[in-house]
Order: structure tokens, then sequence, then C-alpha cells
């Protein structure tokens, strides 16, 4: 019987500041044993366990893509106990990664579809996630769509990324900023919801729409699919709640039948309508 | 079905032999109530009570586990890498344990293995561990076992059922690990042919003294989010105080939490008893919880308990009807009333 | 005492009726034997679930922590001392309440009468000073004086400090009582003693914090027990901290408990949690001269500073 408790060892390999403000850093990690990247085999919109010994654990979306190899990475926000120290850690520091975790987005349903990605702020990362796939295997989806944003430049995250991606014409970005004082900031100004409405395609049952971001955002972002004729089995969206094992045993962030950690944390909306708004 | 014949000389001298090969645990009394402990060498268990205040599952689950050891010294080469803690996985006979909380470990087994992932410490300490029952003449008066899918007799996940009658027992082996402890413990002399109606004779007339009983045939059909939003769970909630007691004594409450503890540079992740009454329980690192008000966290146990369980597994409700709660609760909240509450079909339309 | 629950009822009838209050907080009659639920009623049809008897222990100023609507509450002597240090510490405003006082004649011990008995309780009944206990096909009458809770034994303060209305004549205070005869058996015994003492009294403690939720005093927003940054006490079981929970819980209230009783009564292992509390009262009696939630315009000693303060503590 394998222990589904006991991390994988991993070393940081890598540390990027992202936001301005700070707060949040991407931390790059390899294996120490090899053979547990094989085991690690996941799919975009899965999230692990970042375990550090003496601090505990939290679940974090996979930043990194499966097409990316030799690495994982994990964009982590400072707020509580765990994350504070990790933002503390040093490039080559020991701890653990268990995982992958939960379902992803449903990959399978998208092929040949055309997917319109919705992120707010931080939750950008399973995000990236889904575009490096989406990019690595572009034959397999129709049109793509991104609309991304942030309350100022500085806090958007993945910068470089999303200039290159800027530069595609297989992928239409629509990068936003709730505000900017910045003359040269050449890219949309407003927030997510009112950019969505302007730049997302109509809804049809070939579209699909995945949204990520803070529950304000998701709030005023849902009519706006509702108007564009989005069907609620197309809209898909990944929720966070306190978790502590990750595999569905713990209890922690049980909603109705669900648990978010193993049944999640991908759910479409009509799942959610019928379940308690315990999110 | 076989049954022997075990009497007082025979059981004391039994579980001598048992004790020399396996941990032996059995409720004893301590101060005002009965728990179950490990019985010292020469150790009879007493069995002159009617259930254990605190529920067995800490003998499969205790209420903090080691799970791994760890340490920070960087000179050390597996710094900061996590080491299986050791474990004693040595057989363990519980005695005595009574069919309702038997019956709990087979719903929580629900949660603790699943096709996905196995509770490794759950289940070895399960498997491990041989469980022989003993049979409630006396249910208590807000006992309702029967009406949870189990019952004084019930002999599901009991590997042997103990039936007291008179000065001796009659002991259904009901499971091969059943069968390996009555032969280690010399127990061998077969009941006589009648001892099956007997047994059945003495179940019927503890299930005639059962006098509490809740009903719980509507929950299935109904739809969770009616429940959920009935209007019942402000009255249901108000005197709650959100203490763990409930949960704690459940033996089919499971939740738990994860903490590591550090001493100098050595330390363990551990896992501790968790409770959905506390605020801390969903507590997000953002500062937001979606069931900060105790209303929705006492909605969510009984939720939880009575008809998302339901729905997950087909298996029943989550509870045996030990009456832990009802008993034990500081402000007498009351799972029967809450159940009636739950399974209330909404008065029929006429029809013509 | 089974009067005052007619009383109860129409004076919280008229209270809703003239909309005075948004709800009544008192007791409804329990499920089990010797046990009372709280509860609040809000039309005045509903005044009949109200009840009051022997088996009225919980505080319900417990029940009033920040609440904001106007709110009638039955409230024996501790409970309206509870009220009034709720009062001192800003958790509640005193227009918000309509205090219907109870002079009471102490409460009844479910753990005391279930070990006397021996045997499981189906019905208690009381009759004015006895209490009729049925089960297992026998009775017995017990005195209540003699089946009290412990604090409710040595209670100076059975009338409420604090009232809008009674629903009876003041009782009269029990007069030379020694409240705290076991503070000073432990106070006696040497270290070590005193240690496995204290070892002993908590080593069923499963840290349900039944004692502390039901406490009215206990409503901080995040209990230090619950702190993560930093943690101040481990979550286990572990001995120490089961121990640092209590002694620090107890340090929390001193100057502030009215040794109602909530804490003692809840717990669902029978510990003796008021030994800890106690003792900061009898301290806090001696010290400072002062007794919590008499008086709602008075700050308790650990709040104010005074020159003349008791520091020999300071060595």
């Amino acid at each position: 019987m394998q222990n589904p408790y006991l991390p994988y060892p991993v070393r940081i390999s890598e540390i990027i500041t992202e936001t301005e403000d700070r707060n949040l850093k991407t931390f790059k990690y390899v294996f120490i044993d090899p053979e547990d990247e094989e085991k690690f085999d996941y799919q975009a919109g899965q999230f692990a366990e970042l375990s550090i010994a003496g601090k505990g654990e939290i679940p974090i979306g996979i930043a990194s893509s499966p097409v990316e190899k030799g690495f994982l990475k994990f964009t982590v926000n400072k707020v509580g106990l765990v994350s504070t120290h990790l933002h503390n850690m040093k490039v080559g520091d020991v701890m653990g990664i268990r995982g992958p975790l939960g379902n992803w987005y449903p990959w399978d349903i998208m092929e040949g579809k055309n997917v319109v990605i919705i992120g707010g702020g931080f939750a950008f990362t399973t995000l990236r996630s889904s575009i490096v796939y989406m990019l690595a295997n572009r034959d397999r989806f129709k049109e793509i769509h991104v609309i991304y944003g942030a309350r100022t430049p500085g806090m958007l995250l993945y910068v470089d990324e999303l200039k290159e991606w800027e530069k595609r014409d297989d992928i239409h970005m629509h990068i936003t900023v709730d505000a900017t004082d910045d003359p040269d900031w050449k890219y949309n100004k407003g927030f997510v919801p009112t950019i969505t409405d302007q730049k997302a395609p109509p809804g049809t049952d070939d579209t699909y729409a995945i949204i990520c971001g803070p529950p304000i955002m998701i709030k005023f972002t849902q009519p706006v699919l509702e108007k564009l004729d989005y069907a609620h089995d197309h809209i898909i969206m990944s929720l966070e709640n306190r978790m502590k094992c990750g595999i569905g045993i713990c209890g922690h962030c049980n909603i109705g039948r669900h648990f978010v950690c193993k049944d999640g944390p991908v759910f479409t909306l009509n799942q959610l309508n019928n379940m308690p708004k315990e999110y | 079905m076989k049954v022997l014949k075990i009497n007082k000389d025979d059981w004391a001298n039994g579980l001598k032999k048992l004790g020399e090969s396996c941990r032996l645990l059995g409720p004893l009394k301590d101060g005002e109530f009965h728990n179950f402990k490990e019985l010292g060498q020469g150790e009879l268990p007493d069995f002159n009570f009617r259930n254990t205040r605190l529920s067995p599952k800490s003998i499969v689950y205790p209420q903090s586990e080691k799970m791994f050891d760890y340490t920070l010294d960087q000179n050390d080469p597996n710094h900061n890498i996590l080491k299986e803690a050791e474990k004693d996985y040595s057989p363990q006979v519980v005695l005595g344990i009574r069919p309702c909380d038997a019956k709990a470990l087979s719903l929580v087994k629900l949660n603790f293995d699943t096709p996905e992932y196995q509770d490794t410490y759950w289940l070895k300490r399960f498997e491990s561990t041989t469980l022989v029952g003993l049979a409630c003449h006396n249910p208590c008066s807000n006992c309702f076992c029967t009406s949870t899918g189990t019952g004084p007799f019930h002999p599901e996940a009991l590997d042997m059922l103990l039936v007291e009658d008179n000065d001796q027992f009659l002991a259904q082996i009901l499971t091969e690990k059943g069968e390996a402890i009555a032969k280690t413990a010399g127990w061998s002399t077969e009941a006589g042919s009648d001892a099956p109606a007997q047994i059945t004779a003495m179940k019927e007339a503890a299930e005639g003294r059962m006098t509490s009983f809740i009903s719980a045939e509507n929950l299935k059909n109904k739809s969770a989010m009616e429940i959920y939003e009935d209007p019942y769970w402000e009255d249901v909630s108000f005197s709650c105080i959100n203490c763990g007691t409930c949960t704690y004594l459940c033996p089919t409450c499971w939740c738990f939490d994860v903490q590591d503890e550090t001493c100098g540079n050595c330390g363990i992740r551990m896992r501790n008893w968790d409770s959905c009454m506390y605020p801390l329980f969903s507590l997000h690192g953002s500062g937001h919880n979606p069931r900060g008000q105790k209303l929705q966290r006492v909605r969510q146990r009984f939720m939880h308990k009575l008809k998302y369980f339901l729905d997950k597994y087909d298996e029943g409700i989550q509870c045996v009807g030990c009456g832990r709660c009802v008993r034990y609760c500081p402000v007498n909240i009351d799972i029967r009333r809450v159940c009636e509450l739950m399974n209330r079909s909404e008065a029929c339309p006429v029809t013509i | 005492m089974l009067e005052y629950t007619e009383k109860i009822r129409e004076i919280s009838k008229q209270l809703l009726k003239e909309c005075k209050v948004d709800m009544v907080i008192g007791f409804r009659k329990g499920t089990v034997p010797m046990m009372n639920e709280p509860t609040f009623i809000k039309s005045a049809d509903e005044v009949g679930q109200l009840v009051w008897d022997s088996n009225c222990g919980i505080n319900l100023a417990n029940y009033l922590t920040n609440r904001k609507e106007n709110i009638g509450i039955i409230a024996k002597g501790c409970d309206s001392r509870n009220i009034c240090v709720h009062l001192v510490e800003n958790k509640i405003r005193r227009e918000q309440l309509h205090i219907i006082g109870v002079p009471c004649k102490g409460m009844i011990d479910k753990t005391k009468i279930a070990d006397l008995f021996g045997k499981e309780i189906l019905n208690v009944e009381e009759d004015g000073e006895s209490i009729v206990v049925e089960g297992d096909g026998t009775a017995k009458v017990y005195k209540k004086k003699d089946v009290l809770q412990e604090n409710c034994a040595i209670c100076i303060h059975r009338n409420p400090v604090i009232y809008d209305d009674l629903v009876g004549d003041l009782v009269e205070e029990q007069k030379d009582v020694d409240r705290y005869e076991d503070v000073r058996k432990i106070e006696a015994m040497v270290p070590d003693q005193r240690w496995n003492y204290f070892d002993d009294l908590l080593k069923n403690c499963i840290r349900c914090y039944a004692c502390r939720n039901a406490c009215p005093l206990c409503y901080c927003p995040t209990c230090f027990v619950d702190e993560s940054r930093p943690q101040w006490v481990g979550k286990s079981i572990d001995p120490t901290d089961t121990r640092t929970f209590h002694f620090l819980r107890a340090y929390h209230c001193a100057g502030r408990c009215t040794d109602c009783g909530a804490c003692e009564r809840a717990c669902p292992v029978n510990i003796k949690v008021r030994t800890f509390t106690k003792k900061l009262e009898k301290d806090v009696k001696e010290l400072f001269n002062f007794e919590a939630g008499l008086n709602p315009d008075v700050r308790p000693p650990l709040d104010v500073y005074k020159t003349q303060d008791p520091e020999d503590f300071i060595k």
C-alpha cells in the first residue's frame, strides 16, 4: 500500500518575483529522484500540495504545463504560515510536493472546440498551464481567446510570456488592467467582466469558457457569459477551499456530496448550481 | 453458523492466552464512565456497561497520530525530507465493542478506503484489529440503532459476537479472524444446536426493548438543496455553542487536521481529529470563510451525516444511532429531532 | 420554581406583542432527562415553548454576544452577572435588553444524580425541594439541596443583580458559605502532589472546547489555541498542550468569571473545569476584593490600574 500522504522530495531550482508588490513568487522545482517525475503525471488544471517540513502543506495549482518537462512550476501568493515561509526559502532548498491532485479542465470534451480563458489576478496559474498546453497542441483546438486582467500592469503574472503570446496570430489575447497612468500601456483598461463583454466570442455549442479569479470577478463575469449565450455546462470554473489531505479523506473541503480536492477543483457552472454555495 | 460456549473460566484463561500474542483492548471504568483501554496482564474487560463514553473509533484512528518524522538539521543529508514514522501494527483484539460502533467502522471505511486512495494508517490498523462484539441486551433509552441499519445484535464488521447468557457467553464466529482468535484462546466448546434459536430470541427481546427510533426513509429522494434551504436551520442551530463534543464522541465522524510540530531540529507531521463545528475548519487563507456562520456549520454536520453521505455512497446514513451526541451535547441538540425535520415530507397535494 | 414558567411566558408574550423586543431567549424542554435547550422565541404565539425548572444551567448570556436585535432574556443570578460582564466589555448594550430576572434556587447536577442513581435515568421530576428520579422500574427521591451543581451549592448571588422584570419574589441569599474550601485543599498540596492532581484531572480531556464555548466570557474572535501565527499551543492531546489550554483559559477569565458552572456542566467527560477558574476567582477576591458581574458600571480589576494595587507577586 502506497502512503498517499508522503510527498516527493524536490529542490527549488529557480525563484522569480512576479509582481510589483512582491507578494507573488514563482517557484520552479526539480525532483530529487528522477523516477518521481515519471510518477507525477499531470494535466493542466490540477494542483499539488507543497509540503514544508515543520510548517505544513498548501494546495497550489500547477502553473507549469504537462508539455514542459524536467521541472514543475507554482506561483504562490504570500498569505499564511506555509506560503510566508516558502517566500523566504532559497534556490537549492529541499522540500516536498505531493500530487498531482484533483481533476482537470475537460480537455477531452474541449478538443476541437473554441476555448475562452478568463482569468483575474493571481488565479492565472493553471490557466497559464492550459494556454501552454493548448499552444503546444494547437491543431487540437479551434479559436483560443484569453482575457486576463490585474489591478495594475505590475500585478500581471508571466509578463514575458504574455508579450510572446500577444505576437502570435493563433491566439487572441485581451490583456487588461483595472487602472494605470502608464502612458505606454497599449492594452485594455477596465475590469475583466467589461472586457469579456467586449471581446469574448458568443456562446455556441462549440465554445467553452474557463474562468479563474477572485470571487468578485466571477460574480460579475457570470452574467456577462449568460448574456453572450454560454450554456451553464459550457462555463468551467475552478474552486479553492481550505484543504488538508488533498485526496478526499480529511473532510475539510467538503461541499455537498463533493470534495473540492478530489471531485474538483474543476466544476461546471451547471454542477455548481446544484451545490451549496460554500466556497 | 458456528456458535461456541465460553464459560467464565474459559474466558479468563482464553484472554490470558490471547494476550501472549496480541494486544487486548476492552472497556474499563475510569471514574464515572467506561472507555476502551489496553488491558494489563491478566486484566479482564469490564462488561458491566451500556456503552463507552468515547466511541472506540480511536482504536483504529487515534485522536492524535504521528504520520512522518523529519529533521531540519542542515548537516543531515535527508534534512527537510519526510520519513515514514515507525508504527506498531501488531495484532490487537478489541473485546466488547458494541455492534453499533463496529458498524460505524464499516461506514468510516468507505471514506478511508477509496478506489483512488487508501489511507494506509487507518487501513493497516483496521486490518490488524479483530473485533469481538458484545451484544446489547439493554439498549439505552436514546439509542436508535435499529433505525440506522444496525441493531443490538448486528454482526456487520464484527469477527465474533459475544452474547451474554447468564454466567456464560454464546460466541458467534463470524469471520476467519474470529475463528483464529477462538483457536488461540482455546475456545472450542460448541454450543448446543438450540443456540442459534436462543440468540435469535434474545436479539428479538433486545430489539423489543428499544424505545427510540428515527425515520430516514424520505431522505434519499428529497433533493439535497431543498433540505439545505429549509427554514428550520436557524431554530436547530440557535443553541449550538460550536464545540466539538458531537463530532469527537461520534463513532462515524472522521475529519482530521494535519499539523507539524518541531522541537529543536526534529519534528513530526501528525494528524489530529478536527471538527466541522469549528470556524477554523473551513477558513480560507484569504480570511474568507464559506461556513463562517454557526447555522452553516450545524447544517453541514447534519447534512453530511444524513444526506450527503447517503447520496455519495448509497450505504445508508452516516449515523449508527449510538446516541452519544444526544446524551452529551452540552445544549441538547438532538439528531433525532433534526432527522425528523429533514425527513418530513411536505403535505401531498390533493389528487382526485 | 416551576411557577416561574407561567410568569416567564406571560412577560415574554407581552414583550413580543408590544414589539418591545425582537426575540426572547430562554429555554425549551429538553429531549433527554435533566436537559433543557436554549432557544429563541420571535412570536407571541410560541411562548408556550418556554419553560423553567432546575435544568436551566446553561448560561444564556453566552447567546447575547454581539447581537444586534432587541432581546428579552431570561436571567437567573449568574446569567445576570454575565450580562453585566458583557455590558462592561461592550458585547451588548443595555438598551437592547429586557432582562426577565429569575430568583434562582440552584440547578441540579446531572452527573451527580446519574452517579447516585446508578442506572439509566428515564425521567426526572421536581416537586418543590424534592427531585424524583425514575428509571429501570425504580424511583428514588433526592433532596434538591443534596444534588445541586457544586457552584449552585455555594452560590451567594442567587438573585439577579440586574433586571427589568422579576418572575417571582427575591429569594434569600445563602449566608456563611465557604466558597473556597476545595481551592484551599489544592493550595495546601506540595507541588508534586498538585501536579499529579492536575494531571489526573485533565487526563480525559479531548480538546473539544465545550468548556470554552459554553462560557460567556470566551468570545474572542480567534481563541489563542486557534492562532497559527504564531502558534501558541499544539493541537494534539499532548498533556502539555491540554494543560496550557486549561490554565491559560482560566487566566483569561480572571476577574471576569462568575462561577456560573457552564464550563463544568458542558464537559462531555466530566472534568471539574471550575477547579482552575475558581482559584483565579479566589485570588481576585482576595487581592482586589472584587467579584465579577455585580455592577455594570465597574470595570474589572485587571482592566484598571490603581497605585495601591497589590504587587507582591513581582519578585
